[in-house]
């Protein structure tokens, strides 16, 4: 079977397949091309080798569980997912996460945007043979990664932020880890702004390299640091707030030309940006923190206890469920008991908690938003990360979409390595950060 | 109060076109024809409304309606920072709309997409043919009709030519 793009080939020309499984092709993603040496006479693009049905799977789970799969779309920043599907559902609901969440949360995006930039980057500058920014880039992300670790217990898939707020509240030694994670990214990016900013071979393959205009960029919807790299400065956290992004002060910086290194650049000037948040959002945090948690017993004690009369020292919880007491959970979670679990005291204390409980989880009883759609969209490590959801009022989407800024970021990309050199599509294709799993879908 | 105004314009310009107008959780809605959306959609990416980004574009399957398919459009301005949701609905049978692939360029992968997803068919695409299934695949995951755990043979390899 001929397809379209062999058809229209000369027949002199040399055919290749870049990918699907290729070293700089980060993500599975296959670029055909038709080379006259080494000059791309035509490419194109072709996607879906990572396509699992997210949005079939979501139409079959129910609101609460189907968050695991949100996960996996932008895996570098999967708070930054988390927070646009909770939102989202918040909308829908008509509900809004306490203050305290929702620093968290900002926190957390925005931890996650520099882990994404920093490994775009990273991959985009090996790409290019600068291997000792991929390390020192990798190096700075353990530490970010150290802090949403030490409060969601995982490093990529933390499913931490919840509908109606977050799970747990963060650990409490959170503050002294966020401060070392801030300072040694900013030595890291100082070292790498000496390693590339004037670099020559690194200048040479991206600077005017991969260049598109403001105007073809809009065109093909791009959306962050690509977009504001060609001097728009579309920014949803500017555009529409969300969270407590009103009240904290950051830049959106842009670039002018629309090439590689801009994008390289504005990536840079966000981080830097990133951090700045990072910082404003310890202040609130600290003055939020709830009081430290009182004398507690062990459960075997409770039991013992119980049998005489009721406990009332608190019950310690499984070290698991660290940070979701009781006492903690009102100032993170809403709530709401249409729309959030119980605490666990009341789930195994009580009799209404458990009938809570277990309607939550019953088929066809859990979380229900009412009858209506909406769009809701912040601004994710690729730019906006938008879901539409429409509710029948049961317990499952009756329709889940997902914006996926990648999609619109690369559907560009044949136009702009065509005429170029195959070395250029490299960095190209790195600049881009094509993330398969929000891509594919 | 800008958001009543785009929809005011439209059921001015466009009065046989434009089914209905609302709000749905802020964001101004407006159901058309799907006759009228190329017209409408220049219309809108034109001054003084300029809509400049296609932000998004999908379907919703309803079995249940005659009119089964119903596109939503998502459009952004820059300029004035507003969105606008664009829906209109489409036949079961042979189901069809006008491309957007003249006014935005991100409309040959999402239209694409919709017909490998729903099998909407888009008059005037340069190339539609599948983007996320490959060649060969059967059906059209999307549709509510479509089973979850459907199982299709892989295709046998290609034979060397």
């Amino acid at each position: 079977m001929t397809t379209a793009f062999q058809a229209h080939a000369r027949p002199e020309s040399m055919l290749l397949n870049m990918g699907p499984s290729h070293p700089a092709m980060h993500g599975t993603i296959r670029i055909l091309l038709e080379l006259d040496g080494e000059k791309i006479l035509n490419a194109e693009a072709e996607v879906g080798y990572l396509h699992r049905g997210f949005e079939k799977t979501c139409e079959h789970r129910t609101w609460f569980n189907l968050l695991i799969y949100t996960d996996r779309l932008n895996y570098v920043s999967p708070l930054i997912n988390n927070v646009g599907y909770a939102l989202a559902v918040e909308k829908l609901c008509g509900l809004e996460a306490p203050e305290r969440a929702q620093w968290i949360r900002v926190l957390m995006s925005e931890l996650s945007r520099v882990s994404d930039h920093l490994t775009c980057i990273a991959a985009m500058a090996m790409d290019c043979g600068a291997f000792t920014v991929f390390l020192y880039n990798m190096k700075a992300r353990e530490f970010l990664w150290d802090v949403i670790e030490q409060t969601t217990g995982a490093r990529m898939t933390t499913s931490y932020i919840r509908i109606g707020g977050v799970r747990t509240d963060l650990h409490p030694d959170y503050d002294a880890v966020v401060r070392t994670a801030v300072s040694e990214t900013r030595k890291v990016m100082k070292d790498v702004r000496g390693l590339l900013d004037k670099n020559a071979i690194f200048l040479g393959r991206t600077r005017d390299v991969g260049t598109i205009t403001s105007e073809d960029a809009v065109s093909f919807g791009w959306t962050g640091p690509c977009l504001r790299s060609t001097g728009i400065s579309y920014d949803v956290r500017k555009a529409r707030p969300y969270l407590t992004y009103d009240r904290v002060a950051f830049d959106v910086p842009t670039g002018d030309r629309g090439d590689n290194f801009d994008r390289y650049f504005v990536r840079m000037a966000e981080m830097d940006q990133s951090l700045r948040i990072i910082e404003q959002c310890l202040d609130p945090l600290l003055r939020s923190r709830t009081s430290p948690l009182g004398p507690m017993i062990e459960p075997a004690e409770a039991i013992r206890a119980a049998r005489i009369s009721p406990p009332t020292v608190p019950v310690r919880l499984s070290p698991n469920l660290e940070g979701a007491e009781k006492a903690v959970l009102s100032e993170i979670q809403t709530g709401d008991p249409r729309y959030a679990v119980p605490s666990k005291e009341e789930t195994y204390g009580t009799i209404e908690g458990l009938i809570a409980h277990f309607q939550y989880f019953m088929a066809g009883h859990g979380l229900r938003p009412p009858k209506g759609e909406v769009y809701v969209s912040v601004e994710g490590g690729n730019g906006e990360l938008g879901f539409f959801l429409v509710s029948d009022g049961t317990d499952r989407p009756y329709r889940l979409h997902l914006r996926a800024p990648c999609l619109h970021i690369v559907s560009a990309l044949s136009g702009l390595i065509k005429g170029r050199l195959v070395a250029d599509i490299i960095p190209t294709f790195g600049s881009m950060n094509m993330i398969g799993g929000e891509l594919d879908r | 109060m800008e958001e009543t105004n785009v929809l005011t314009a439209l059921r001015a310009a466009f009065p046989a076109d434009v089914r209905e107008t609302g709000e749905s959780f802020g964001d101004p809605v407006v159901t058309i024809r799907p006759e009228a959306l190329p017209a409408i959609a220049a219309f809108l990416k034109a001054e003084p409304w300029s809509y400049a980004m296609l932000l998004d574009l999908t379907c919703v399957d309803h079995p249940d309606r005659s009119e089964r398919f119903e596109m939503v459009y998502h459009f952004l301005s820059l300029t004035a920072n507003r969105r606008l949701r664009l829906k209109t609905d489409l036949p079961a049978v042979a189901p069809e709309i006008g491309s957007l692939t003249g006014l935005w360029r991100n409309a040959d992968w999402l239209e694409r997409e919709v017909f490998d997803m729903f099998g909407v068919r888009f008059s005037g695409h340069p190339d539609l043919r599948r983007l996320l299934m490959y060649d060969g695949f059967e059906g059209h995951p999307l549709r509510k009709d479509f089973p979850l755990r459907n199982r299709q043979p892989i295709l046998p390899p290609r034979e060397r030519t």
